[in-house]
């Protein structure tokens, strides 16, 4: 029928959705994490489940990261699928060593015999002056690590099909999901945050960035909210004669170098943004990636804009200096479009 | 004065006039937080909007627990909060005006408008906050240390939601000041829920003070929310961290009456849960105590009221009136010169 054809998801509802798919197909699968139970997880991403699978799929954990996320790579090479929630990235201090010293690098201390198919999923992101505590992305703190596949997906139709690919990897994937994208009631509404997205399991492959705008004068790379920023930013610097193709990155590791470098080979032109901080980040990750593979194909050096190297503000004011925006991503390409 | 449980007098009338006037001060605060709260965020609620955005986690109904013990502290002892931090702020002394700017996110804030809510430092009295759960908990710890190391009789307090003793932080520290003897005092508040999960479906023992036995000190735990009976519990605990003695877990049943943040559903419980909470209201409790103790008049009661509220008014009208910080003043502090 038609109408069932154009049913629009939040992000949120998509991801849940997405759970709810995996977990009747595959009864290895199950979730655990922080108020993911009656509340549907604080960001709404396990909406629906227990009512769907019940408290012993469903698990409602203490405030204990590191002994759930640990409980959950256990299980794992015990052959379960866990998802777990660490319900803001923010809180990964408490839990790191799980993450980084064993989610990461257990399958290949073992010599690739230990499998860990599980799902850590997280929320990102600033925007709505929560502070330095709650609003960081840490794209490429999680990146970084080799061992853990990253995806940050922008839209409710990837963030369905990448978590069924995710559930369905034999690897640890740390999922990242925006908090502005995930359509919740309580924040500002954005348009992207909701979208058709099919009713059937799909999936979305884990290493592939996707161009999202076509353009032949210079590549723009964001992820997640930077993607739809440099969207935005692309249509306005459209009237002014330059169009401006747009990466959305997707996976943070491993990167798709692929779908970059062929943009920039054609358009000549760089400019990378990002909502994490930007010393080490992953705007030095893509601009390094095109200075050693193309870089005779450059006419101008590649332009960065991500936080510059601060603790997230609280104070309105500040916040907004420290997070890239439209008009700054809009005026920086403008100008890297009028060097030599 | 009597405990809201027993009968005999024990609390020294200044004492317990100083809670009230605390208590008073704390629940105003709250209820004008709430409205302010509100400003830009209607008819659609959007976090990120009005004066005040940002989550914002309300004390309301847990007064007891932070005036039952900072009654018994000084300038010079430390206290560390969680990221439900307004009601000890307020007992500990910390500036009520660059409180209220730093959650307005104004330049004359606490920490400029770099804090807010949930990050609150005061040195002056030795108050800070955070928002990751159980993280205050060795910051005391390490001020009990520095104590110790000083030769001071300072104590310093963690106070900690009950959901934050699942956490490895409460016991790791709790092993450490355990075993180096350290003058801390955990207080955690039994507010029965960490956001939505209850405390029996996150805590295999039945109450924290349990767990003082697991690290060789003493526990109590404080029935009925009463700020008299955490006054007592308080009193041992911080005499005895001053004495070298060791710390302490305290735990009090306390009630949150709004929801988590500001804007929960509350889904997780029963609308009639929270008036009826309200019933059992320690203020009222307090207030009603003190008249009956015929020391106090109504009016005296009135005016402590009327002073309590005058304070949190001209702290409001301080942050409305101060200024936002210079945008640029973003890239300043992140090392201290
Ligand atoms: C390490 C960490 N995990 C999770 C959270 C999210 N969180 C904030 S408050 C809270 C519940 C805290 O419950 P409790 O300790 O009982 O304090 P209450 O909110 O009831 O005052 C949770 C899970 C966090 N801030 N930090
Ligand atoms: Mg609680």
């Amino acid at each position: 029928m038609e109408t069932a054809k154009k049913r629009i998801l939040t992000g949120n509802k998509a991801m849940a959705e997405a759970i709810a798919l995996e977990m009747e197909r595959d009864p290895s699968v199950f979730v655990l994490g922080e108020d993911i139970g009656n509340y549907g997880g604080i960001f709404g991403s396990t909406q629906g489940l227990i009512e769907k699978f019940g408290a012993q799929r469903v698990l409602d954990t203490p405030i204990s990261e590191t002994a759930f996320i640990g409980a959950a790579i256990g299980a794992a090479a015990e052959g379960m699928r866990p998802v777990a929630e660490l319900m803001f990235v923010d809180f990964f201090g408490v839990c790191m060593d799980q993450i980084y010293n064993h989610m990461a690098k257990i399958p290949y201390m073992s010599g690739g015999n230990v499998r860990l198919p599980m799902v850590l999923m997280t929320a990102v992101g600033g925007g709505y002056n929560d502070a330095a505590q709650h609003s960081q992305t840490l794209y490429a703190t999680f990146g970084h690590m080799p061992g853990m596949k990253v995806v940050a997906p922008s839209t409710p139709y990837d963030l369905k099909g990448m978590m069924i690919s995710a559930i369905r990897d034999d690897n640890p994937v740390l999922f990242m999901f925006h908090k502005s994208l995930q359509g919740l009631g309580w924040m500002e509404q954005l348009d992207v945050s909701a979208e058709h997205v099919p009713e059937e399991a799909y999936t979305v492959p884990l290493d592939k960035a996707k161009v999202v705008r076509e353009g032949k004068d210079v590549t723009i790379v964001g992820v997640q909210m930077m993607t739809h920023y440099a969207v935005e930013a692309a249509e306005r610097l459209a009237k002014e004669g330059i169009e401006a193709e747009v990466i959305d990155l997707r996976s943070i590791a491993p990167i798709d170098k692929d779908t970059i470098l062929q943009s920039v080979k054609k358009t000549h032109r760089l400019f990378v943004v990002d909502e994490d901080y930007k010393s080490y980040g992953m705007t030095a990750e893509v601009t390094a990636i095109v200075a050693e593979e193309v870089f005779y194909d450059l006419e101008a050096p590649p332009r960065r804009l991500a936080n510059p190297d601060v603790p997230i503000p609280y104070s309105r004011p500040l916040e907004d200096f420290v997070i890239p925006n439209v008009d700054r991503i809009f005026e920086q390409v403008k100008a890297l479009m009028d060097e030599e | 004065m009597a405990t809201f449980e027993e009968k005999q007098p024990a609390v020294s009338m200044e004492k317990l006039k100083w809670m009230y006037e605390q208590m008073v001060k704390s629940r105003y605060y709250e209820d004008q937080m709430v409205e302010v709260y509100t400003e830009g965020k209607a008819p659609v609620f959007n976090i990120g909007a009005g004066p005040v955005p940002g989550e914002m986690h309300l004390s309301t109904g847990q007064e007891p627990a932070a005036v039952g013990i900072c009654v018994h502290l000084t300038k010079d002892d430390t206290v560390t909060a969680p990221h439900r931090p307004h009601h000890h702020a307020i007992a500990k002394g910390v500036d009520l005006k660059k409180m209220t700017a730093e959650i307005f996110g104004k330049e004359t804030g606490l920490g400029k408008g770099k804090g807010g809510h949930m990050h609150l430092f005061d040195p002056d009295v030795k108050f800070s906050c955070g928002g990751i759960v159980a993280a205050g908990i060795p910051h005391a710890a390490g001020a009990a240390l520095a104590s110790k190391m000083q030769g001071r009789d300072w104590v310093a307090v963690a106070f900690i939601g009950e959901g934050a003793a699942n956490a490895g932080a409460f016991h790791e520290s709790l092993n450490l000041a355990a075993l180096w003897n350290l003058p801390l005092i955990v207080v955690v508040e039994d507010n029965s829920y960490g956001i939505s999960v209850p405390k029996a479906s996150s805590t295999a023992v039945a109450s924290n003070d349990l767990r003082a036995a697991a690290y060789g000190i003493s526990g109590a735990y404080v029935k009925g929310n009463d700020p008299i009976a955490m006054y007592k519990a308080s009193e041992e605990a911080v005499a005895r961290a001053r004495a070298g003695q060791g710390p302490t877990i305290i735990e009090i049943e306390t009630h949150r009456y709004l929801g988590h943040f500001q804007g929960d559903p509350e889904l997780y419980r029963d609308k009639a849960e929270v008036p009826g909470l309200r019933q059992l209201d320690p203020i009222l409790k307090l207030r009603n105590m003190l008249l009956e103790a015929e020391q106090v008049s109504e009016k005296e009661i009135e005016k402590i009221e009327k002073q309590a509220k005058k304070k949190v008014d001209e702290a409001y009208q301080f942050a409305r009136d101060s200024k936002y910080p210079e945008p640029e003043s973003a890239l300043k502090d992140v090392f201290t010169s």
